[in-house]
C-alpha cells in the first residue's frame, strides 16, 4: 500500500460513522422543517421567537423542566405563545428546542424539536383539519408517495384521515371502559399497551375528547364538561402531535394548574411558581386553538425510521 | 434498589423471590401522561418471559445472585462448559438459559458466572470482546458515498452491523451490552 492510499484510508477509519450514516436522513429532515416553513408563510401565519429561558414552566403533573440557573428551560414556547395571542396576534407558528427532563427512548430525547402553532377564531375540529393538510403538503412538497410505507405497515395519507373518540378507542381496543380505565387508575398504561399500537395503522388517526383531567390547558366540552376539546394525531402507531380548543377563562384555568400541582406534590416532584403574567393577561385572548407537533417524531416516519437517534445530529450519548 | 428510571436492558431484579434479567426496554409516555417503563422479563431459573410496566417511582429490589469468576471452556451441542478459576470445578449451562450471552462467548474468556442458590444460571460478560470477522462483503477503499453500515458474521455465528471499512479477517470490538460494533482492533 503506498503512503497517500495510507493517509486517505486513516481519514476515512477516523471518520465519525455514525454521523455519516445520518447525512441522508439529516439532509431530508432539513428540507421537511423547509417546507413545513414554507406552508405557515404562504397561509399567513408570522413566524414568532420566544425565550427559550423562562422563570415559571407549564404546570404539568407529569413533564419535568431541566432547571437552569434561577430559571428553567421551556418544555414548550405554549405560554408564551398564548400571550401574543392574548395581545393580538391571530396566526402565529414556531418551531424551536425544547427540553424535558428524563425523556429518553426510542421515541424520546431530552432535547427535541417542536413545532407550535396557534389560530384565533377556530376550534380543535378545524385544526384537525389544517393539520392533515400540512402533513399531505409538506409530504407532496418532499416528492413523498400518497401511501408511506411505516416500519412495513402502509399509510395512506388521502384525506380525511381516522378519527376516534378516547371513549370508542377503550370500548373497541381494551375490555375497560374510559370511566372504568379512570376509576382504576389505568389509562396511561392501556393507553400504551393496547391502543396507541392501533392507531395510525391504514390512515394517520386522531383520537379526541380527553378526559378533562387530562387536558390542563384545553377547553372543556359544552356538551360534556368531564372531556376536553383535545386531541392526538398518531401515525404507524407514533403520536404526532396534541392540540385542542384552549382554555381562555382565566379562574378555570388557575384551578387547572393547582390540580396539576397537587399531583405533583402528592408525587413528592418539586412545585414551581405558576405564570402569573399568563393567567393575567389570558382573559383577552380569543377563542383559539392551538397544537404542538413532534418534528423529530414526524421525519422519523416519513423517513421510516424506529428511533429517534436516526434523526438528529446528536444524541446526549454522542457528546 | 433500583428505581424505573434504572431499568435497563440486562439489569437483574428480585420479583417474587426470584431473580429476572430485563430483556427488552421501551421507554413511553402517551401524551401528558406518565413515564412508563414497559419491559420483557425473562425468569433467569423457569425461562419463560413476562410483560410488566412500571411508573416512575416504582423501586425494585436486585436480584440475589452469587458471582463467580470462571472462564468458558467449550460447548457441546446446546450444553456451554465453564471452569472455576479457583476451584477448577466445571458447571454447565445450557443455551437458553445463556440467552445472548451465547453469541460473544469464545474459549477461554473469563466471565462472570451467576449462580442462584449453588445453581448456574447465566453469566455476566465483560463489556467489551474481541472477536474475528469471518464473512463479510468486501469494501470498494475510498468509497465514502456508501455510508450504510453492512452485515459481518463474526466467529460466533453472530451477525451484526458493521462499518463498510471491515474486512474479512479483521478483529472487532463488540459492547456486549448491546451487541453492537464498536471499534476496529488495529493490528
Amino acid at each position: 500500500m503506498n503512503i497517500q492510499q495510507g493517509l486517505r484510508d486513516r481519514r476515512v477509519l477516523n471518520k465519525n460513522w455514525s454521523l455519516v450514516k445520518r447525512h441522508n436522513a439529516l439532509s431530508q429532515r432539513a428540507s421537511i422543517i423547509q417546507n413545513i416553513r414554507k406552508f405557515f408563510i404562504k397561509r399567513g401565519y408570522l413566524e414568532v421567537e420566544t425565550p427559550y429561558l423562562i422563570p415559571s414552566p407549564s404546570p404539568e403533573a407529569h413533564i419535568n423542566p431541566v432547571v437552569c440557573g434561577y430559571w428553567f428551560l421551556h418544555t414548550s414556547p405554549e405560554i408564551c405563545m398564548k400571550r401574543l395571542l392574548a395581545a393580538g396576534y391571530e396566526k402565529i407558528f414556531q418551531i424551536c428546542r425544547c427540553w424535558r427532563e428524563g425523556e429518553r427512548g426510542n421515541k424520546h430525547i431530552p432535547e427535541f424539536t417542536i413545532l407550535e402553532w396557534y389560530r384565533s377564531n377556530i376550534d380543535y375540529k378545524e385544526l384537525m383539519k389544517e393539520t392533515e393538510e400540512l402533513i399531505l403538503e409538506v409530504s407532496e412538497s418532499m416528492g413523498f408517495k400518497e401511501k408511506i410505507k411505516y416500519q412495513g405497515k402502509e399509510i395512506d395519507l388521502s384525506i380525511p384521515w381516522e378519527m376516534i373518540s378516547v371513549n370508542e378507542a377503550f370500548d373497541r381496543f381494551t375490555n375497560l371502559t374510559l370511566k372504568e380505565t379512570l376509576e382504576m387508575d389505568v389509562f396511561d398504561e392501556l393507553m400504551v399497551e393496547r391502543i396507541e399500537p392501533n392507531l395510525g395503522i391504514k390512515k394517520p388517526t386522531f383520537i379526541y375528547d380527553y378526559p378533562i383531567e387530562r387536558s390542563s390547558f384545553a377547553k372543556a366540552k359544552a356538551e360534556d364538561p368531564s372531556l376536553a376539546e383535545r386531541f392526538e394525531l398518531y401515525m404507524g402507531g407514533v403520536e404526532i402531535a396534541n392540540g385542542f380548543s384552549e382554555l381562555i377563562d382565566p379562574d378555570e384555568q388557575r384551578k387547572r394548574f393547582e390540580i396539576e400541582n397537587n399531583i405533583r406534590k402528592r408525587l413528592s416532584k418539586p412545585v414551581y411558581p405558576l405564570p402569573e403574567k399568563f393567567l393575567n393577561e389570558l382573559g383577552q385572548m380569543p377563542p383559539s386553538a392551538g397544537i404542538a407537533l413532534g418534528i423529530d417524531r414526524l421525519v422519523m416516519v416519513f423517513l421510516d425510521k424506529d428511533s429517534i437517534d436516526d434523526v438528529v445530529s446528536f444524541t446526549p450519548e454522542d457528546l | 434498589m433500583y428505581t424505573a428510571s434504572d431499568l435497563r436492558k440486562g439489569l437483574k431484579i428480585t420479583i417474587d423471590n426470584e431473580p429476572y434479567i430485563v430483556v427488552s426496554f421501551e421507554f413511553s409516555k402517551p401524551g401528558k401522561g406518565q413515564s412508563l417503563y414497559r419491559t420483557k422479563l425473562k425468569n433467569m431459573i423457569t425461562g419463560l418471559t413476562i410483560d410488566r410496566t412500571y411508573r416512575e417511582g416504582d423501586t425494585f429490589e436486585p436480584a440475589s445472585l452469587e458471582e463467580r469468576p470462571m472462564q468458558f471452556l467449550y460447548k457441546e451441542g446446546n450444553q456451554y462448559y465453564f471452569m472455576d478459576n479457583q476451584t477448577f470445578e466445571q458447571v454447565v449451562i445450557t443455551e437458553d438459559s445463556l440467552g445472548e450471552a451465547k453469541n460473544f462467548l469464545i474459549e477461554n474468556l473469563n466471565v462472570k458466572v451467576l449462580l442462584f442458590k449453588d445453581k448456574a444460571i447465566g453469566v455476566e460478560l465483560p463489556n467489551f470482546v474481541n472477536l474475528r470477522v469471518i464473512k463479510t462483503e468486501p469494501w470498494v477503499k475510498g468509497d465514502t458515498s456508501k455510508a450504510d453500515f453492512k452485515p459481518a458474521t463474526v466467529e460466533t455465528g453472530y451477525v451484526l452491523k458493521v462499518p463498510p471499512f471491515i474486512e474479512e479477517g479483521e478483529l472487532i470490538t463488540i459492547d456486549t451490552r448491546t451487541g453492537e460494533y464498536s471499534t476496529r482492533v488495529k493490528g
